[in-house]
């Protein structure tokens, strides 16, 4: 059995797949190039998200806005949900799954590399397809969970100038179809490469924390996806076959929809939050220079969330009316999810106390992250109250509550990931004074434009509303959190200054310039194609700590091998095929209401979907 | 595959090659955990079947006569469901899952004539199921059910029609493989891609041991 790699050359890359390039890139399998291509695109996703909301606080800054009218407003605010939701901060996440980790458990690639391709391709289309409703006038705007009878094609009258409904849900529906294709390949990928490409000696419980909560996230997504795939089969049919799934006249229930996405859409909140924990994971014990306090709890801690996570659906549901037994088992399982999120709060707290802190970008981002994170948790038990919910929900203190964790949780752990494993990634470092002022001007913009709508909420301000009149005291609070927008605006600015300006200086970033406990740091940066030229041998939780102490406090810098001797997959284009055909197949459902022969682009997205698989299936990857 | 990763981290002698942290192959994990993805699927669309049950507003149903519309008039139609046919593809299919047992045997074995015949008689009886539905269908909406008629139309043309559609797509899977065996190409070392198929296809068979008493026995 003990063969050596030598024995398993691969055959010569055909002439035709260019190692560098526009073509390697469309052909790439490589995990790290894919990692980078979700990254790059989710960032521009992220800033589209971002325009957006400026708009809305410009529109919003005073009474009786006239910057935009009550339907863009609707579709603004749609669209940035669904935009950062989907389309920047799961595929930021998948930014880091895709680079760290094969690189963190110490594998050459993810085990499906063509797979993990084809996911990117079909995200990639995927966000496309939904913000092509821009151009053609029709864009989503039935709020980013959307409702059933605000979703209906039944409930919008036909006028003069718009006979039929328009497609503004349809893209919506559609989009989210595809993405979910997307993000339910990724998550069978990671879950595998995870399961059975650790390297030797890494135990389930020697994993860092970052792949620990991926591997949940994983879970999360192949077992909520399904359900709000089927949501969206039964809109669809609602919309163009006149069925009744949502539809009161025809027997159907609305809140039967709100009951389905809310079955995904909480675990969705968890799909959002953990890999931002499991960053903060990372960060906190290398710039504290301690192991991480509580391993053990925090494994279970997650994965208790997970799970008690898929029983808290209907906590977003309480407006409706379920009745006192329903609301009571909803609102005390909520409660309970504080407790596993109070244990890692401790924990990281933990990891500080003691330890010898070094604040860098990163560390500044990580401890942010766990700060705003308190605040959107702690109101988050207050609405896990069903009273309390039916005084909140629908106003501007929701909308605060889950930007603290969707945004002072997620996206600053994001952040502290960039600054941290950015030298991993392009072997340059980000400048630390423009990081620095990335993150205090991302703080104080962040509390300035969502602090004050707790205020804004509990005195009645409704969510989703694209103006108010004056004299109600909402003016200042307004004014105050456009400027907060505009801060934020200027801080991710800085952030671009400080990616083009490390984009243009040298290359500088030794292998480990942190320090660093996980094995992506026992490698040269960037890390070459197959990245490690042996499979390395893990003893602990912290392998490199490991190694750095067995070396008596000073590593050799490693050195780059030639690997021609390294088995990678070859590259391909029929992932990208595949996505193609896929998206074809699924756009023709956008035609069902406009073409009576629809289903002939449905049939020939079909055609080429399958054939793309069986060449796909059948290519040889020099195994 | 034939190089299972056996080594132990300890031994120093990795096949660093063919290494699997649990000895497993990955592509076998990934199909259990694509089938573990799915049954969250088809629960979402059973239980919309259950929490549905009973409400449609008008005809036909399931199981009782009921007024309907058909031939442009409302009239008393009769129930829907013919169970002796059902129960007899029912079982057809349960036989296909032993059938595809007895190919995936003969193909690790390297029984040539024992996996042909198997894997034939597997994709014939997913054929005659997939025929089953069909005819099933085109009755059905002869009788008076219309995709959009009732909730229980909408509830039971969904969930059977994406359960038959999955059986299809397990016919064209398993095709591909008999294909693969008539061409000599299906070995031993390579019955792993018969035995992905396989599972899948169990899968399909237990989706439907659910959604036969759900659907067509419960009343």
């Amino acid at each position: 059995m003990a063969t050596s790699v030598l024995e398993h050359k691969a055959p010569a890359i055909p002439h035709h797949y260019p190692k560098t390039g526009f073509w390697s890139w469309i052909t790439t399998v490589d995990h790290k190039r894919i990692g980078i291509l979700y990254g790059a695109t989710a960032f521009i996703f992220f800033l589209i998200g971002g325009i957006e909301a400026v708009i809305m606080r410009l529109q919003l800054i005073g009474p009786n806005g006239k910057l935009v009218d009550p339907d863009t407003f609707n579709a603004l605010f749609t669209m940035h949900g669904t935009t950062m939701i989907f389309l920047g901060v799961m595929p930021l996440s998948a930014f880091f799954f895709n680079f760290f980790i094969p690189l963190q458990i110490g594998a050459r690639d993810v085990v499906f590399p063509r797979l993990n391709a084809f996911s990117y391709w079909v995200f990639l289309l995927g966000a496309i397809f939904i913000n092509v409703s821009f151009l053609v006038g029709a864009p989503p705007d039935g709020g980013w969970f959307g409702y059933a009878n605000l979703t209906s094609a039944r409930m919008i009258p036909s006028t003069a100038a718009a006979p039929a409904p328009g497609l503004n849900i349809d893209f919506w529906v559609i989009g989210l179809q595809i993405l979910g294709i997307a993000s339910i390949a990724a998550a069978l990928n990671f879950f595998v490469t995870i399961i059975n490409l650790r390297a030797p000696g890494m135990t389930l419980l020697r994993m860092p924390m970052f792949v620990w909560m991926s591997f949940i996230v994983q879970i999360l997504l192949l077992l909520a996806f399904p359900v709000i795939t089927v949501a969206l089969v039964f809109l669809m049919m609602d919309r163009n076959f006149g069925t009744s799934f949502f539809m009161p006249d025809g027997g159907g229930d609305p809140v039967m929809w709100q009951h389905l996405f809310w079955i995904f859409g909480h675990p969705e909140v968890y799909i959002l939050i953990l890999p931002a924990f499991g960053i903060a994971s990372e960060v906190l014990p290398v710039f504290s220079r301690k192991p991480l306090f509580g391993y053990t709890a925090m494994v279970f801690s997650g994965v208790f969330i997970a799970f008690v996570g898929f029983g808290v659906w209907s906590h977003h549901m309480f407006a409706t009316g379920m009745g006192p037994f329903a609301d009571t088992f909803f609102s005390l399982a909520t409660m309970v999810i504080a407790i596993p999120t109070g244990v890692k709060i401790f924990n990281w707290i933990g990891t500080l106390w003691g330890g010898s802190l070094r604040f860098t970008t990163a560390m500044l981002f990580a401890v942010g992250m766990v700060a705003l994170f308190i605040v959107g948790g702690l109101s988050g038990v207050m609405h896990a109250s069903p009273p309390a919910d039916l005084q909140q929900t629908d106003t501007y203190f929701i909308v605060a509550h889950f930007h603290y964790v969707l945004f002072g949780g997620s996206i600053f752990g994001l952040a502290a990931g960039a600054y941290y494993w950015w030298p991993k990634i392009f072997g340059r470092l980000l400048d630390e004074k423009l990081g620095k002022a990335h993150f205090w001007l991302t703080f104080i913009g962040m509390n300035l434009t969502f602090f004050p709508m707790h205020y804004l909420g509990l005195h009645g301000m409704p969510r989703r509303v694209y103006t108010y009149p004056e004299g109600l005291g909402f003016e200042f609070l307004n004014q105050v959190e456009t400027v907060g927008a505009f801060v934020i605006v200027l801080a991710f600015l800085l952030f671009i200054v400080n990616i083009i300006k490390t984009w243009m200086g040298p290359a500088n970033a030794p292998a480990d310039p942190w320090h660093g406990a996980t094995l992506e740091w026992s490698i040269p940066s960037p890390p070459q194609e197959f990245n490690f030229p042996n499979l390395p041998r893990v003893g602990s939780s912290v392998p490199q700590w490991d190694a750095w102490r067995a070396a008596g406090g000073k590593l050799p810098e490693p050195v780059r091998v030639s690997g021609d001797d390294i088995h990678m997959p070859n590259p391909s284009y029929w992932p990208l095929m595949a996505a193609i055909g896929l998206t074809i197949l699924m756009s023709s459902l956008m035609l069902i209401r406009q073409w009576d022969y629809w289903y002939a682009i449905t049939l020939f997205g079909t055609a080429w979907l399958f054939f793309s698989v069986y060449r796909w299936a059948f290519e040889p990857t020099g195994h | 595959m034939a190089h299972a990763a056996t080594a132990h981290a300890d031994s120093g002698h990795v096949d660093e090659h063919h290494w699997t942290s649990t000895g497993l192959n990955s592509r076998k994990i990934a199909i259990w955990g694509f089938i573990g993805s799915e049954c969250l699927f088809f629960a979402s669309l059973i239980s919309t079947y259950l929490v549905y049950k009973g409400k449609s507003l008008v005809g036909p149903l399931p199981h009782t006569e009921s007024q309907c519309m058909l031939d442009g008039k409302m009239q008393t139609c009769e129930a829907i469901f013919e169970i002796p046919l059902v129960t007899f593809g029912t079982a057809v299919l349960l036989f296909s899952s032993f059938f595809v047992v007895l190919a995936l045997y003969g193909a690790q074995k390297g029984d040539r004539k024992m996996l042909l015949t198997w894997l034939s008689a597997t994709v014939l009886c997913g054929l005659f199921f997939v025929g089953m539905q069909v005819y099933e269908f085109y009755h059905f909406y002869h009788k008076g059910l219309g995709y959009s008629t009732n909730l229980f139309g909408s509830t039971f043309y969904t969930l059977t029609g994406f359960h038959g559609s999955h059986v299809t797509l397990g016919v064209i899977w398993l095709s591909t493989m008999l294909y693969l065996a008539v061409r000599g190409k299906l070995t031993p070392d390579k019955s792993l891609n018969l035995e992905m198929a396989a599972l899948y296809w169990h899968f399909v068979d237990v989706v439907w041991i659910v959604i036969f008493p759900v659907v067509y026995l419960m009343r």
